[in-house]
């Protein structure tokens, strides 16, 4: 019994550092370890990734928050579009075949993946034009942050709001309907269509996976889907690790951290494309 | 321009304030579930792994909760922290919504407060589909 707890404890730890610095909620480590090391029920293995990506999200955005790296307000206004979509999931379910949504977000984290890649050869991290965008203009979305690596204070504007607002939609869908992918989605929507700098699309990741958790967890909590013993230890794991984790993505350099996304996120598109093909 | 970047500027430190409100109300809700919660771990050592109902088995009504809570079961005290935990997020919108009215930010009251609408009509759905 300690050791199950030690080992839920220990790969919180990790989880929790990884999702804090790449956005990601951390069910792409939980899930494999439950079910393929630890033999649970994909069930309960789901229960406790939603406990996880809460966690995640609670336990970094503190630090993002208080070291103003997020963008508050870009949160709030995707987080429309995250929630009726993932409404609109959990109402569509058995209406829409999700092998069609696992190919179009398959190929779209592909994309994003490959986008990236550009990105990271142009090395080209914020955008400035000279014509700000009209929409994030009046919707106050322009942000900035301190770059704890370069030492500097980064002013970046954001680009193709209505874009990333349409991607968020799809990504509450997606997600409410596949439940995963809820971070990678984000994260790409700010970064590739908003053209965010990484840092704090990152961020404001983890600040928005938490509201999106937040609507399936109650039910998951009063299904019985939620084990104590295994979420429990799990989640105080990730709280330490996400605390560190928000600190040391403070300091990373954008380009390392996006060259540690780059491979995740391939991963997880090529994983749902795979599951769109032979029929989720 | 001089205008432009004035105006960007008391938005920007207008935000810092919002940021800080937000973010020590989350730390101070995190630190409750995490003590709820390693409070129950503790008792389920104690009890050495027993968490007080049959194996496989957890509280998941809230008065079984509750019940289960002031009786100091482990499992229950364990689904409180939990459950404490699930509520950050939406404590975190609901502060907003304050922290934006005090800015005199009426926008993102309004874009907050859909938000906090959405979640609650996404509660109501989960709970009866």
């Amino acid at each position: 019994m300690i050791q199950t707890m030690l080992i839920m404890m220990g790969v919180g730890l990790f989880a929790g550092i990884a999702g804090a610095i790449l956005g990601l909620g951390g069910g792409i480590i939980i899930t494999p370890v439950l079910t393929l090391m630890m033999g649970l029920d994909i069930k309960y293995a789901i229960g406790a990734s939603i406990i996880a990506v809460i966690a995640t999200s609670s336990g970094s955005t503190i630090a993002y928050l208080r070291d103003d790296v997020l963008n508050l307000r870009v949160a709030m206004f995707l987080e429309i579009a995250t929630t009726i979509g993932g409404i609109s999931g959990a109402l569509l379910t058995g209406v829409l075949d999700p092998k069609y949504l696992y190919l179009l977000f398959g190929a779209l984290l592909v994309f994003s993946g490959w986008n990236m890649w550009r990105k990271l050869r142009r090395g080209q991290e914020v955008l400035s034009n000279v014509k700000p965008d009209p929409i994030a203009t009046k919707l106050k979305l322009n942000g900035s942050y301190f770059d704890k690596n370069e030492f500097k204070q980064v002013d970046y504007q954001v680009e193709d709001v209505p874009q990333g607002f349409l991607v968020m939609l799809g990504a509450g869908l997606a997600s409410g309907m596949l439940g995963i992918g809820s971070g990678a989605f984000k994260v790409t929507a700010m970064d590739t269509f908003m053209k965010m700098p990484l840092k704090p699309s990152s961020a404001t990741s983890n600040l928005m996976m938490g509201v999106t958790a937040a609507a399936s967890a109650t039910v998951y909590f009063f299904n019985g889907s939620i084990l104590p013993n295994i979420a429990v230890p799990l989640a105080l794991g990730i709280l330490v690790g996400a605390v560190i984790g928000s600190r040391v993505m403070q300091v990373l350099p954008a380009r390392v951290i996006r060259i540690i996304f780059i491979p995740v996120i391939l991963f997880i598109g090529l994983q749902m494309l795979y599951k769109g093909i032979i029929g989720g | 321009m001089d205008d432009q970047s004035h105006q960007n500027n008391s938005t920007h430190k207008e935000m810092v304030h919002i940021e800080l409100i937000i973010g020590r109300i989350l730390q101070i809700g995190v630190i409750v579930a995490a003590v709820v919660m390693l409070f129950g771990l503790i008792l389920l050592l104690a009890h050495s792994g027993n968490g007080g109902y049959p194996v496989g088995h957890q509280p998941t009504t809230i008065g079984a909760i509750i019940a289960g809570t002031v009786a100091l079961k482990p499992y229950a005290v364990m689904m409180v922290g939990m459950f404490c935990l699930i509520m950050t997020p939406v404590l975190r919108v609901v502060v907003s919504i304050y922290a934006f009215y005090k800015e005199h930010d009426t926008l993102y009251v309004w874009i907050t407060s859909i938000v906090l609408v959405i979640l609650c009509v996404s509660f109501v759905i989960g709970h009866t589909v």
